[in-house]
């Protein structure tokens, strides 16, 4: 039968296809949505494979997800940016260490008519304040990334927690990455938080600007993860600390301070001083 | 540029290993099926057809839960691989290229069936048989499952990770352009997905017609 028989050969193909790629060093790295959906993994990656033949394939998810794929041993590594969500999880005892790579900031965004009146302030929970009393429409990402967190976290500074904002009708959690957050905002007219490098590499802003920068409480700080050997003993540890040993190295972190969009600097290396 | 062959290239492989081995599966068990008689064929017969729309996303996550490092199949290390992407879509072209060759060969064997099995011959020889009876349906059936899984995006982003240069079809950069707000990009991919897509189905379609014309027509 020969329906029978390509089944066959074609699982053969399958088997031998993927033992050859196993072969060759690859590890997965588990990472914000930021850090890929703004070119920087993407420049920075073929340096570092150039150098030491380790391919690194990169799932782009949200922080409290690329934590979640980490402990169920599907990840070799994690780049996120949850400071919180990332003790948590090194006190479980599946990381072993963490070290910060780069930082940058997170913005308030929204439509340029400014219904809040919050633009050209510094004051991020002031401004989620008059975002709430004037009822102007907020997109969250719900998503648990670490930008999700930094909401919330901003959001009950200025008195508000996650079941009062889920019953108002302004407040529309989208469950989605970045850019999906930021094309519901840009289409809603709404004001959202964004990560600088996401916004920067944007390209469907419509009427959407910076409304806050510049609060001490929008920073963004990258971290590098390397897995536990008891806890993942199944995991690529190695090659994974190759890796994170060069994201950290003068040439790794050259590397990230040299790459812009659209003619800006994205992330600030940090690995000698983190902030 | 290069990615961008790479992409489509990826798409195509992953879709036809599905569409092959959801086919090499269901042409046999589906004509099997309209020949043999056994209790609970009916059950069966219903419940193929009801995972006709099995929902993409729902496969997605159980493949992906089964298939992680801590599921029961961790060890095959199958998570964000293209066999897992190929897993997937065979799963979900399965029960639609089986019930349309069940569907097929049951008209198929109410016409033709005494005279296969009048000289001795079982039931077991008449499947093939009966599929060669009904190849002209075959191609439809076959084209109608890889009319999903190419166009699928839910369970692939899954259990693939849309890892680039590893992972990433057309369909789930499509997603990611739009999640970039590359809404442009992601229009004229998608018009490349849809473009490929007619073409690969008129292509199959028209060499089946010309088949059907050559050979004798049976049926």
């Amino acid at each position: 039968m020969i329906g029978f028989r390509s089944f066959l050969a074609l699982l053969a193909t399958l088997v031998a296809l993927n033992a050859s790629s196993a072969a060759e060093q690859s590890i997965v790295l588990a990472s914000t949505t930021s850090v890929e959906a703004s070119g920087l993994l993407a420049n920075i990656l073929p340096q570092f494979t150039a150098k030491t033949g380790i391919t690194v394939n990169v799932v782009a998810q949200g922080t409290g997800k690329a934590l979640d794929t980490a402990r169920r041993g599907d990840a070799d590594l994690l780049l996120v940016h949850d400071p919180e969500a990332e003790q948590q999880f090194m006190d479980e005892g599946h990381g072993s260490t963490r070290r910060q790579i780069a930082w940058n900031d997170f913005i308030l965004v929204g439509p340029s008519a400014d219904p809040a009146h919050v633009k050209g302030g510094s004051d991020s929970v002031a401004a989620l304040k008059a975002i709430a009393v004037s009822q102007a429409p907020f997109v969250s990402r719900g998503d648990k990334s670490g930008t999700n967190a930094t909401e919330l976290r901003l959001w009950k500074l200025a008195g508000q927690t996650p079941d009062l904002l889920n019953k108002e009708k302004w407040y529309r959690d989208i469950g989605g990455g970045m850019g999906q957050a930021l094309n519901a905002a840009s289409a809603m007219d709404a004001y959202t938080l964004s990560d600088r490098g996401t916004w920067l590499s944007f390209n469907n802003k419509g009427s959407l600007i910076i409304a806050i920068e510049g609060d001490p409480r929008l920073r963004n700080r990258y971290d590098v993860i390397e897995l536990d050997p008891q806890k993942h003993a199944g995991a690529k540890l190695a090659a994974a600390k190759v890796f994170a040993d060069w994201l950290v190295s003068p040439e790794g972190q050259l590397a990230i301070g040299a790459y812009q969009a659209n003619g800006q600097k994205l992330f600030n290396p940090s690995a000698s001083s983190p902030k | 540029m290069g990615d961008f062959f790479e992409i489509v290239g990826l798409s195509i492989w992953v879709s036809l290993a599905a569409t092959a081995v959801a086919a090499g599966v269901s042409l046999p068990i589906g004509a099997a099926l309209a020949i043999f008689r056994f209790r609970g064929r009916r059950l069966i017969v219903v419940l193929i057809n009801a995972f006709f729309g099995l929902p993409p996303v729902v496969v997605g996550l159980v493949l992906y839960l089964a298939l992680s490092r801590s599921g029961p199949l961790g060890s095959l290390t199958l998570l964000f691989t293209p066999t897992a992407m190929v897993i997937a879509q065979a799963i979900l072209a399965t029960p639609i290229i089986m019930a349309l060759v069940h569907r097929a060969s049951e008209r198929a064997w109410a016409r033709y069936g005494d005279e296969l099995t009048s000289d001795g011959a079982t039931r077991l020889q008449a499947v093939p048989q009966i599929l060669m009876i009904i190849r002209a349906d075959l191609v439809t059936a076959v084209l109608a499952g890889f009319g999903r899984t190419v166009s699928e995006v839910g369970a692939v982003i899954l259990v693939g990770g849309n890892i680039r240069g590893l992972t990433r079809t057309m369909t789930t950069t499509i997603a990611l352009q739009t999640s970039q707000g590359d809404l442009a990009l992601a229009l004229a991919l998608g018009a490349v997905l849809i473009g490929i897509s007619i073409s690969i189905s008129a292509t199959v379609f028209a060499l089946a017609g010309r088949a059907r014309t050559v050979g004798s027509d049976e049926v």
